[in-house]
C-alpha cells in the first residue's frame, strides 16, 4: 500500500499547553515542525478549571513568558478576572491567577499557532513511533502516513488510552468527550517505555440562569491588573471583569455522597489510575475529613458568550443522578441544571525518571516529552514542560548544547528536577514550599532571572532583552544611592515618621536603613527622598524588595552557593554504578536507574545515602588525581 | 579545590585509654584560635610568630580561667596532616578538661568537626594518592551506618523524646503555613502570627532548658552502653556496687530518669563503660513495677553489651526464661552469681539455653570472679566485638551546638514576627530550627552534603 510521507525538523503530537509551546519553541528558532492534534477545534483546549496561574503556578507562567513562551501573552489576551494571590504575604508568594475566557483562550492560541512561520498543523492521531537503533526516527498515523523527524516531542496530555467514568456509565473517550488516542501506548511499551495509569477528575459545567447569585459572595478581580507577560503594557489590559461566586456545601450534601459511596467508581475499584492527593474530588474530601461541615465551592464563568459555569472545588464521578442531588443542596444551586457532568478521567502517562533534565528520553535519542504525558497535572506545569522539551529538541536539532534550570534558577528547574529525580506516584503539581530557594524565584523578578537566557536560546528579542539589562542597571543603581543617601533628624522627616507611627530619628539615617523599618517602604519614603530618580514601577518594586529583605536574600544566596557546588560536580549518565566497589547495592540500582548528571542530582534521589554520596565523591577524586576508576584499573591489572 | 577554609577542632585521640589527650585545630584560622586561649610563659610571645613545627609549652585558659598545662604544637599548610594551618594542643587527658578546652577553642572562633573531617579535608587537598582513597571509601562504609546509629541510640532517652517532639510541633507550623500559602482561598492565615509566637515561647524555653543540661552534664553518655539484667534479687545492684566501688576514677553519675534505672559511668582496664542497672525483670501486676521492667527491657535493646546476673542458688524460672529469650541474638555475658552459695544451676546448663554465651560464676557479696569479668569484657573489646564510640565527645559539642543554632532560628521567627515579616518569611527560619534539631537525632540530610557525606566516621588520629 502506498502512503503519504513526509519529513519535518520536528514532530510534535499534541496540541494542548505543553504541544503548543513545543511547536511555537520550534518553529520560531527556524526549524520545520509539525504539530499533530486529534481536534484541531480543541487546540490549547481547558478541560478542567478556567484559569491560568494561581499559587506557584503563577510563578510558572511568568518565567515561561521571561524565556520566550506563549502562555502569559495568551492569557494576557483573553482573560475576563485577574487576582494577585497572598498580597498580604512576602513577595515571594505573590502569585497571579487569571479567569480565561475558555473559547477565546482556545481560539487565540490556534490562531498564534496558524499565523507562526515554520509550523504545520495536522489533525490526525499519531499511533506509532518510528525508532531505529535507539534513535527516533519518525511517526507514524492511524491512517498510515508516515512523518520523518530528526526529532519527536510527545505531548498527548490525558488522551492516550483515556477512559471518562462517572458512576457506572465509563466511556472510552478523551477529556469532554473527545476522541482518545488508543494506539501510541502499544508502541511506546514495545520500546520499552514504562508507563504509569494516573486519574484525575473535573466537576460540572451548569446553566448560568439556573443559579441563584443572592445566596453566594461575590469575588471581583483586582482594581489593578498586572499582566502576566513582561511584554504586555500593562496599561492596554485595564478593562472590565467578570465576577466569580463563592458558596458552600453542608451537612446534606455531605449525606447524600455518604449514602451513595457504593456507586461511586472511586470506592467501588473500578477506577484504578492513581489521583493527586491535592485535588480531591468531593466524595473525597467528605471521607477523608469528615470533620469539615463544609467546603467552599467557587462558581466561575466559562467564559462571556456562554452560559456554562464551573463548580471549582466539586469535582466527582458520582452518578449523574447523585450529583443533581448534592449540587442541589448547595445555596444557590437548588434549581440549578448541569450542562456536562462530572467526570473522573484515566489516562496512560510514564514514569518520568526515564527522562533527562532536558526531557529527553534517557534511552530514546531524539525523543523528547512534555505535560500530562510525563505524570504533571495542571495547564501550566504542561505548558513549561513542553517548552523546555520543545527547546531542547531544537537544540540537538540544531547541534547546541541542551538548556537545562536548575533549581535555583526557576521553578521550571525544581518541577523538572523532581520529575527526573523522585519517585512520582500521582500527577504532579507545582507548590512554592516545593523550591527550596523560592525567596530568590519570585514571580516578579523572572524577567531578572530568565530573560538573558531566553535571549541566549533564541525566544527573547534584542530589544526585550536590552530592557531587562537596563532595568537590572536601574535597580543596582538606585539600591546603591539609597545605601547612601542620608538624611538628617530635621523636621520634616520627624513628621514624616510620626504620620506612619515609626520612632523619630536621634541621628541621621540612611533611606536604606528607614526602608528596612517594618511599618515604611520605597514607595511611602519619595515623600522625604527628593532625589529619587523617576524609575518604572516594576524597578521601583525591585528595589523596594532588595533592600527591605537584603539579610533573607542573602542568607538564601549563600545557599544557593552551597548548592551549586554539588551541583557542578558532574557524573557522567552513562557511567555503570555497578563497578564502584564498595557502593551498597540498593545504591547501585538506583544510581543505575536514575543516571544522575551531578552529585547535587545524586543526593535528592531517594534510596540514595549520605554514605553512598561520599563514596562517589571518592571516586571523582580518583578520577581527577588519577584519571583512572577503581574499574578502569581493576580491567588493566 | 574546595572551599574549605573555615577552621575545625576536635580531640583527635581516642577518649578511652590514653593518658594524653589532643585537641586538633585546622583551617586558615587556626593558629589565630589558638592564640586566643594560649599563654606562654614568655610575655610577648604567640603561636602566630612561631615556626612551622615547633612546640611550645603554656597554658590554656578560658577567660582568666587556667584550665591545663599544654604543649602546643604548630604546624603551617601545607605541611600538615589536613595541608592546613594546624594547631595541636596536647593536654593531660581526662575526658572533663579536653572537653573543657574543645568548648573553649569552639567560643574562641572554630566549630566543632564533623566526624572524619580532617580525613575529608586531607583528602580532598591533596593529601592522599589513590591506595589511601580507596581505604577511604572502606573507611566510610564500615564506620558511617555505625556512628550515626550509635549516636542516635546513645543519646537520652528524654533528650531525643524532647528533641522530637520539638520537630513535630515545628513541622507542624511550616506545614500549615505552608498549606496556607498555596491555598490562600482555603485557608487563612489572619491572626497566625500572634498564635505562633504564644506556641514559640514554650518552645524556646525547652532548648534554653536542654541547653542549660547540656552545660551541667552531657547529651551522650560516653562510653559502652552495658545493662545489667536479672531478676529481682539476682544481685544486679552487689554486682554493680562492685564494679562501681573497684573503679575509683568515676566520670559522672546521672541521675536516672527514674528511681529505678540508675547509671554509672566507670573506667575499667582502660575501657569506658557507661553502666546502667535496671529494675529486676519479672511478670507483676504492679503498675509501677511494670513500667520499671519495661524500661529495663528498652535499655536492653539498646545495650552494646548486656550482663545477665542469674541468681545461682535458686532454680531458673519463668523470668530467667523471659530474659534469656531478651538476650538470644545480643552480645551478653552471663553471671552465675552467689557462687557463695549452694548452686542450684551449672554453668553448662546456662551455656546451653543461651546458646553458647560466655557463663562465669562468680560472687558479688564476697567480689570473687570479678577479675574474670573485667578480663572477658576486656577481651571483647579489644578483639573488636565491642565497639566502642570515642566520637561521642565531640557529638556532645556538636548537638550542643546544634542546640544552640535551633535556639538562634527560633529567635529569629520571634523577631521577625516583632517586625512583622510575612508569614514565608518565619518558614525560613522555622525550617532551619528543624533541621538543627535534626542533625541531633539522625533525620535530617543537609543540604550541604560534603559535609554530611563525610560525617560518618572520625579518622582525625
Amino acid at each position: 500500500m502506498k502512503c503519504l510521507e513526509e519529513s519535518y525538523d520536528v514532530v510534535v503530537v499534541g496540541a494542548g499547553h505543553a504541544g503548543c509551546e513545543a511547536a511555537l519553541a520550534c518553529a520560531r528558532l527556524g526549524l520545520e515542525t509539525i504539530v499533530f492534534t486529534v481536534s484541531v477545534d480543541s487546540i490549547a483546549l481547558m478541560p478542567c478549571n478556567p484559569n491560568v496561574g494561581g499559587s506557584s503556578k503563577g510563578h510558572l507562567v511568568r518565567e515561561l513568558d521571561a524565556l520566550g513562551g506563549e502562555m502569559g501573552k495568551n492569557i494576557d489576551a483573553t482573560f475576563i478576572q485577574s487576582k494577585m494571590l497572598n498580597e498580604s504575604k512576602g513577595p515571594a508568594v505573590h502569585s497571579l491567577r487569571a479567569q480565561a475566557d475558555k473559547q477565546e483562550y482556545s481560539r487565540h492560541m490556534r490562531r498564534t499557532l496558524e499565523n507562526t512561520d515554520h509550523l504545520t498543523i495536522r489533525q490526525a492521531e499519531v499511533s506509532e513511533l518510528i525508532v531505529e537503533d535507539h534513535c527516533i526516527k519518525g511517526v507514524k498515523t492511524f491512517s498510515g502516513a508516515v512523518y520523518h523527524a530528526k526529532a519527536v516531542v510527545l505531548a498527548t496530555g490525558t488522551y492516550l488510552r483515556a477512559r471518562c467514568i462517572y458512576g457506572e456509565v465509563s466511556n472510552a473517550t478523551g477529556p469532554n468527550g473527545l476522541q482518545a488516542a488508543n494506539h501510541l501506548t502499544d508502541s511506546l511499551i514495545a520500546n520499552g517505555v514504562e508507563m504509569f495509569r494516573f486519574k484525575t477528575g473535573t466537576p460540572a459545567r451548569v446553566d448560568k440562569r439556573s443559579i441563584d447569585f443572592s445566596k453566594m459572595e461575590e469575588q471581583f478581580g483586582d482594581e489593578r491588573v498586572v499582566p502576566f507577560s513582561f511584554s504586555t503594557d500593562p496599561e492596554s489590559i485595564q478593562k472590565d471583569q467578570v465576577s466569580c461566586w463563592l458558596t458552600y456545601t453542608n451537612e446534606e450534601t455531605h449525606q447524600i455522597i455518604r449514602d451513595n459511596l457504593d456507586r461511586s467508581p472511586l470506592f467501588s475499584g473500578a477506577i484504578e489510575g492513581t489521583g493527586p492527593r491535592y485535588c480531591p474530588s468531593i466524595e473525597d474530601k467528605v471521607v477523608k475529613f469528615p470533620d469539615k461541615s463544609r467546603h467552599q465551592v467557587f462558581v466561575e464563568p466559562e467564559g462571556l458568550y456562554t452560559n456554562e459555569m464551573y463548580l471549582g472545588g466539586m469535582s466527582s464521578s458520582l452518578p449523574e443522578d447523585v450529583q443533581y442531588a448534592m449540587y442541589r443542596t448547595v445555596p444557590g444551586l437548588e434549581h440549578v441544571k448541569i450542562v456536562r457532568n462530572a467526570y473522573a478521567i484515566e489516562y496512560d502517562c510514564i514514569n518520568s525518571r526515564q527522562l533527562k533534565s532536558s526531557l529527553e528520553f534517557k534511552a530514546i535519542h531524539g525523543l523528547f516529552s512534555g505535560g500530562q504525558f510525563n505524570g504533571s497535572s495542571g495547564y501550566e506545569e504542561a505548558a513549561v514542560q513542553g517548552f523546555m522539551a520543545g527547546v531542547n529538541a531544537s537544540m540537538q536539532v540544531l547541534g547546541r548544547e541542551p538548556v537545562i534550570l536548575d533549581r535555583s534558577q526557576a521553578y521550571i528547574g525544581v518541577l523538572i528536577d523532581d520529575l527526573v529525580t523522585k519517585e512520582n506516584h500521582e500527577p504532579y503539581r507545582m507548590m512554592t514550599s516545593r523550591a527550596e530557594y523560592r525567596l530568590l524565584l519570585r514571580q516578579d523578578n523572572a524577567d531578572l532571572r530568565l530573560r538573558g537566557i531566553g535571549h541566549e536560546i533564541g525566544l527573547v528579542s534584542d530589544e526585550e532583552y536590552e530592557r531587562v539589562c537596563q532595568k537590572e542597571k536601574d535597580i543596582e543603581a538606585e539600591v546603591d544611592r539609597l545605601e547612601h543617601t542620608t538624611t538628617g533628624a530635621n523636621e520634616r522627616v520627624q513628621a514624616f515618621l510620626r504620620a506612619h507611627g515609626s520612632t523619630e530619628l536621634k541621628t541621621g539615617a540612611t533611606m536604606a536603613e528607614l526602608l528596612r523599618r517594618p511599618e515604611l517602604d520605597y514607595f511611602m519614603l519619595a515623600e522625604i527622598d527628593p532625589k529619587r530618580p523617576e524609575l518604572p514601577h516594576d524597578t521601583a518594586e525591585q528595589v523596594n524588595i532588595n533592600v527591605k529583605y537584603e539579610g533573607y536574600l542573602k542568607r538564601q544566596m549563600q545557599q544557593v552557593a552551597q548548592f551549586k557546588k554539588l551541583e557542578s560536580k558532574r557524573l557522567d549518565p552513562d557511567f555503570d554504578y555497578s563497578t564502584v566497589n564498595s557502593l551498597r547495592i540498593e545504591a547501585v540500582q538506583k544510581l543505575n536507574l536514575y543516571k544522575p548528571v551531578s552529585i547535587g542530582q545524586a543526593s535528592r534521589i531517594s534510596g540514595v545515602s549520605p554514605a553512598d554520596i561520599s563514596v562517589l565523591l571518592v571516586h571523582l577524586e580518583q578520577l581527577r588525581h588519577g584519571g583512572h576508576s577503581s574499574h578502569e584499573r581493576k580491567q588493566e591489572s | 579545590m574546595e572551599n574549605v577554609t573555615d577552621t575545625i577542632a576536635a580531640v583527635a585521640t581516642a577518649m578511652s585509654s590514653s593518658g594524653i589527650g589532643i585537641i586538633r585545630i585546622s583551617g586558615s584560622e587556626a593558629i589565630e584560635v589558638a592564640d586566643r586561649i594560649f599563654r606562654s610563659r614568655r610575655e610577648d610571645f604567640c603561636l602566630a610568630d612561631a615556626k612551622t613545627h615547633t612546640i611550645h609549652y603554656g597554658m590554656v585558659y578560658d577567660g582568666e580561667e587556667a584550665l591545663d598545662e599544654v604543649l602546643a604544637m604548630v604546624m603551617r599548610g601545607p605541611h600538615s596532616y589536613t595541608a592546613e594551618d594546624t594547631v595541636e594542643i596536647n593536654c593531660h587527658g581526662g575526658v572533663l578538661v579536653m572537653k573543657r578546652i574543645l568548648e573553649t577553642v569552639i567560643r574562641n572562633g572554630a566549630r566543632p568537626a564533623e566526624p572524619g573531617e580532617f580525613t575529608k579535608r586531607a583528602f580532598l587537598n591533596g593529601r592522599m594518592d589513590l591506595s589511601q582513597a580507596e581505604a577511604v571509601i572502606d573507611v566510610i562504609n564500615s564506620r558511617s551506618e555505625y556512628a550515626m546509629r550509635s549516636s542516635v541510640s546513645q543519646l537520652s532517652g528524654s533528650l531525643s523524646r524532647k528533641v522530637k517532639k520539638l520537630r513535630e510541633d515545628i513541622l507542624y507550623q511550616i506545614a500549615f503555613i505552608e498549606s496556607a500559602l498555596d491555598d490562600p482561598e482555603h485557608i487563612s492565615l489572619d491572626g497566625y502570627e500572634e498564635k505562633l509566637n504564644g506556641l514559640l515561647a514554650p518552645m524556646v524555653e525547652e532548648l534554653e532548658k536542654l541547653l542549660r543540661s547540656a552545660d551541667n552534664g552531657k547529651l551522650l553518655s560516653e562510653g559502652i552502653k552495658t545493662v545489667i539484667l536479672g531478676k529481682p534479687n539476682a544481685g544486679k545492684s552487689s554486682l554493680m556496687n562492685v564494679l562501681v566501688g573497684e573503679e575509683r576514677a568515676i566520670v559522672t553519675d546521672i541521675a536516672g530518669t527514674t528511681r529505678d534505672t540508675l547509671e554509672e559511668q566507670i573506667r575499667l582496664r582502660g575501657i569506658s563503660l557507661n553502666i546502667i542497672d535496671t529494675a529486676g525483670i519479672r511478670e507483676t501486676e504492679d503498675r509501677v513495677e511494670q513500667i520499671g521492667v519495661s524500661r529495663a527491657r528498652a535499655a536492653a535493646n539498646e545495650a552494646d553489651l548486656i550482663i545477665y546476673v542469674v541468681d545461682g542458688s535458686r532454680p531458673l524460672d519463668e523470668n530467667d526464661r523471659m530474659i534469656i529469650e531478651l538476650i538470644r541474638d545480643r552480645k551478653a555475658i552471663v553471671l552465675l552469681n552467689k557462687s557463695d552459695l549452694e548452686m542450684r544451676v551449672s554453668e553448662e546448663e546456662l551455656a546451653e539455653l543461651t546458646g553458647g554465651k560466655t557463663v562465669l560464676s562468680v560472687s558479688a557479696r564476697e567480689e570473687t570472679g570479678i577479675d574474670c569479668l573485667e578480663q572477658e569484657i576486656e577481651k571483647l573489646f579489644y578483639e573488636g566485638n565491642l565497639d566502642f564510640n570515642d566520637e561521642i565527645l565531640i557529638t556532645n559539642v556538636r548537638h550542643k551546638t546544634a542546640l544552640e543554632q535551633a535556639l538562634a532560628s527560633l529567635r529569629m521567627v520571634q523577631t521577625g514576627i516583632a517586625d512583622q515579616m510575612p508569614e514565608d518569611f518565619l518558614t525560613i527560619d522555622l525550617m532551619d530550627a528543624y533541621r538543627q534539631l535534626g542533625t541531633i537525632i539522625g533525620e535530617a540530610v543537609e543540604d550541604d552534603l560534603v559535609n554530611e557525606i563525610f560525617s560518618k566516621f572520625c579518622m582525625g588520629k
